[in-house]
C-alpha cells in the first residue's frame, strides 16, 4: 500500500468574530495516500477552505493533529512552517494570485527564491521545465495580463509544480474559467496526478470531483461523506466530445 | 536567510513600478541635492573670507588705543592721544616675536588732481608698512628713510586712486593734493582687491608718517601700530610682548587696566569663519529638513504599498517566504530607494553647484564629508522610515495577507 501522505485526527477550528464563535471545523478525521487526487467537496461555509488552508500549513487548527509525510504540524515555528510549505507543498488558489508586471517565468521562480540551496542556473532550468510541463513554453516572457484566465491558472500550477511538491492544493482552481477551460485545466491535472502527483482540490461542481479518485463531502464542519470514485471521467476524452459551438 | 535573493526580490519589485518608486526618490533627491548645495555654499563663503583675510596677512597685529569694556566709561579710542612714536621704538627694542613695526596715522578727505577729484584716505606709514599689510610696489618706489625724516611730500597710491584720478595715464611723477598739500607720487602699489569685510584694499594713499603728522594732520601722537608676528604661530607670544611693551612705555601700574586693544588678525578670521559656520549649519538645517520630508515620503510610500501589494505578501509567505524574508524585502526596497535617490540627489547636487560657480561665480566648496555625510544620512533614512512598514509586511498572517481586500 502507498505511503500516508496527510493524516489528520480530531480537527476543529474556531473563529472568533466579536462575541460570536463560528465552528467551521467540528472534529474532522482523514488521511490522504500518496498519488491519491482527492476532491474536497460541500456547500458553501461547510469548512473546506479552511480545511485545506490548515492543510497548507498556512492557518493553525484550534486543537487535533496533523501529520504531514510523516511531520506533525503541531510543533512547528512560523519559520519551520514557511519553510515545509516552501519544500513540500503546492497552491493553485482561484483567483491564480500572480504577480502583476511579472512575466510567467518569474512567476514561476517565485517559490525558488526562497530556497537558497536552489542556485539561479537552476532555478531557471526547473522553471522553464513546469511551464513546459503545462504547455506553456511559448508564453514564458508574457506578463499576466496578457494571458487567458485558463493560462493564468496553468502558469499558477506550473507554480505550484516547481518545488516537486508533496501534494498539490488547489481551492477551486477552476471556478473562474469556462467550461472547456477547466476540462482542460483538469487533463493537466490528471496528467500530473498520473505520473504520481498527490493532488487535493476543493470544488462544489460534482462533474469536475468526477475527474478525481475519491471524494470527500463536507457539511458544517464534518465530513459526511467519503468514496471513490467509481466511472471517473477521464478529461482528454471529454474534451474530444465537447462540441466547440459550444463556446461561440 | 539569503540576501542576494532578497536584493533580488526587491529589485524585482521596484522595477515593476518604476513611476512610483521615481516619485519616492524624488523626496530624497531633492533633500540630498540642496543639502550638498547649502553645505557647499556655506563652505565657499568660509573658505573665501578665509582665503580674503589670509590675503591681508594673518601674521598682522594691530594695537590701538583704548580699553576694554569692563563696566564703566569706555574711552573713545579716536580721541584718544596716549600713542607715541616712542612706544614704536620701544616695541622694536622689547618685542622678539615682532618682525617689522609701524605707526599708522589716518586721514579722510578728497585727493585732486586738476578737475578730477576722489573720496579717500591717506595712512601715514613707515616703510615697513608694505611688507607687514602684504603690499607690493607695483612700479616707481617706497619712500626713503630721508623722505621720512624731512616730512617729504611724496605718496605711493592704489589702483582704484590711480583709475579714478589718472585714468589710463602713469601717475608717476604727477602729483596729487590731498588738503591742499601736494605730493609727488613716487610709486604705485600693486592691486590686492577686497578684503573679507568687502572694502577696497586699493583704495588709499600711502605717505611718510611725518608727512601726515606734520602737514595734514598737524598732530604728534599716531593714531594705531601696526606690526607683524614673525609668524602665525608667534602671533600669541607677540601680543603678549606688544602688551607689556606698552604697558612699560605708558606707565601702567600693575592691576590697572590697558589704555590700548592688541588685536590680531588671525583672531579676526576666527570670528569671521565662526559666522560662517553658524550660517552653513543654518544652511544645512533647513535643507536636513527637506531631506527629513523626503523620508517621511519613502516611509508613507512604503506604508501604502505594504497595504496595497498584502495579497502578495500572502502569496510570497504562502510559496515559503519567511517573516523575515518579506521584511528584508521591504527594507532593502527602501534603502534601494533612498540610496539611488542618494546618489542621484549627490550627482545633481554636485552639478548644481558647479553651475554656481561658474555661471554666478559664487564660491563653493564641496567637502568630502558633506557629500559621505549625505549619502550616511540617506541610507540611515531608508533603514529608519523602512523599518516600520518592513515589520508590518513581515508579522502578516499568511492566510490573514491572501484574503486580504
Ligand atoms: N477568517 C474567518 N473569520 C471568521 N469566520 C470565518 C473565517 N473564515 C471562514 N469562516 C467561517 O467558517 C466557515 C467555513 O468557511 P469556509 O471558507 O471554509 O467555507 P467553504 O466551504 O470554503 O465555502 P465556499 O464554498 O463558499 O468557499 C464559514 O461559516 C465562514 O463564515
Ligand atoms: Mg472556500
Amino acid at each position: 500500500m502507498s505511503k500516508t501522505i496527510i493524516q489528520v485526527n480530531q480537527l476543529r477550528k474556531d473563529f472568533y468574530v466579536g462575541e460570536i464563535t463560528v465552528h467551521a471545523l467540528r472534529g474532522v478525521n482523514l488521511e490522504i495516500r500518496e498519488g491519491e487526487f482527492v476532491a474536497i467537496m460541500g456547500t458553501s461555509g461547510s469548512g473546506k477552505s479552511t480545511m485545506l488552508n490548515i492543510l497548507g500549513c498556512l492557518d493553525k487548527p484550534t486543537s487535533g493533529s496533523y501529520f504531514l509525510d510523516g511531520i506533525s504540524m503541531g510543533e512547528l515555528s512560523k519559520n519551520e512552517l514557511a519553510a515545509l510549505r516552501n519544500i513540500k507543498l503546492g497552491f493553485v488558489f482561484q483567483s491564480y494570485n500572480l504577480l502583476s508586471r511579472t512575466t510567467a517565468l518569474e512567476n514561476v521562480e517565485l517559490p525558488l527564491f526562497y530556497n537558497s540551496k536552489i542556485k539561479s542556473k537552476e532555478r531557471r532550468e526547473r522553471a522553464e521545465a513546469a511551464l513546459e510541463a503545462v504547455g506553456l513554453t511559448d508564453r514564458m516572457h508574457h506578463m499576466p495580463n496578457q494571458l487567458s484566465g485558463g493560462q493564468q491558472q496553468r502558469v499558477a500550477i506550473a507554480r505550484s509544480l516547481v518545488n516537486d511538491p508533496v501534494v498539490i492544493l488547489a481551492d477551486e482552481a477552476t471556478g473562474n474559467l469556462d467550461t472547456r477551460t477547466s476540462f482542460e485545466i483538469m487533463a493537466l491535472l490528471q496528467d500530473l496526478n498520473q505520473k504520481g502527483k498527490t493532488i487535493v482540490f476543493v470544488t462544489h461542481e460534482a462533474d469536475i470531483a468526477k475527474f478525481m479518485t475519491r471524494q470527500v463531502v463536507f457539511r458544517d464542519g464534518h465530513i459526511i461523506r467519503e468514496e471513490l470514485v467509481t466511472n471517473r471521467n477521464n478529461a482528454v476524452e471529454l474534451l474530444k466530445n465537447l462540441p466547440l459551438e459550444e463556446l461561440v | 536567510m539569503n540576501y542576494i535573493n532578497s536584493m533580488k526580490i526587491a529589485l524585482n519589485a521596484l522595477k515593476r513600478n518604476k513611476f512610483r518608486s521615481f516619485l519616492t526618490m524624488l523626496g530624497i533627491i531633492i533633500g540630498v541635492a540642496s543639502v550638498i548645495v547649502m553645505l557647499a555654499i556655506g563652505q565657499g563663503s568660509k573658505k573665501s573670507i578665509q582665503d580674503q583675510m589670509a590675503s591681508m596677512g594673518t601674521n598682522l597685529i594691530f594695537a590701538m588705543p583704548g580699553s576694554e569694556q569692563k563696566g564703566g566709561v569706555r574711552m573713545g579710542s579716536s580721541d584718544a592721544q596716549n600713542m607715541k612714536l616712542s612706544d614704536i621704538d620701544a616695541i622694536e627694542k622689547d618685542c622678539p616675536a615682532i618682525s617689522d613695526v609701524s605707526p599708522e596715522v589716518r586721514a579722510s578727505g578728497q585727493a585732486v588732481n586738476g578737475n578730477q577729484n576722489w573720496p579717500t584716505t591717506i595712512y601715514g606709514v613707515n616703510n615697513k608698512y608694505f611688507s607687514i599689510r602684504k603690499y607690493t610696489i607695483g612700479t616707481g618706489r617706497s619712500f626713503s628713510e630721508n623722505e621720512i625724516q624731512t616730512y617729504a611730500k611724496v605718496c605711493l597710491v592704489g589702483q582704484t586712486v590711480v583709475e579714478n584720478l589718472f585714468g589710463k595715464n602713469d601717475p608717476i611723477g604727477q602729483s596729487v593734493r590731498f588738503k591742499n598739500i601736494p605730493l609727488l607720487i613716487i610709486g604705485v602699489l600693486g592691486e590686492k582687491g577686497e578684503n573679507g569685510m568687502g572694502q577696497d584694499q586699493d583704495d588709499l594713499v600711502i605717505a611718510p608718517y611725518t608727512t601726515v603728522q606734520k602737514r595734514i594732520l598737524a598732530i604728534t601722537h599716531i593714531q594705531s601700530i601696526a606690526a607683524s608676528a614673525v609668524s602665525e604661530s608667534q602671533n600669541n607670544a607677540a601680543i603678549t610682548q606688544i602688551t607689556r611693551s606698552l604697558r612699560n612705555s605708558h606707565k601702567i601700574k600693575e592691576g590697572a587696566e590697558d589704555d590700548f586693544r592688541v588685536r590680531s588678525q588671525s583672531e579676526m578670521v576666527q570670528t569671521f569663519s565662526s559666522i560662517s559656520d553658524i550660517m552653513t549649519v543654518l544652511l544645512g538645517a533647513i535643507s536636513g529638513i527637506s531631506l527629513l520630508v523626503g523620508g517621511i515620503g519613502i516611509m508613507n510610500i512604503m506604508y501604502v504599498s505594504v497595504t496595497e501589494r498584502t495579497r502578495e505578501i500572502g502569496l510570497r509567505l504562502s510559496v515559503g517566504g519567511r517573516g523575515n524574508d518579506i521584511l528584508l524585502q521591504f527594507l532593502i526596497e527602501s534603502i534601494l530607494l533612498s540610496v539611488f535617490g542618494g546618489v542621484i540627489g549627490i550627482s545633481l547636487g554636485i552639478l548644481a553647484t558647479q553651475l554656481m560657480s561658474s555661471v554666478m561665480n559664487w564660491p563653493v566648496v564641496i567637502t568630502t564629508i558633506s557629500v559621505v555625510m549625505a549619502f550616511l544620512v540617506c541610507s540611515a533614512i531608508g533603514i529608519f522610515f523602512g523599518w516600520y512598514p518592513a515589520r508590518k509586511a513581515a508579522s502578516l498572517n499568511p492566510i490573514d495577507a491572501l484574503r486580504y481586500e
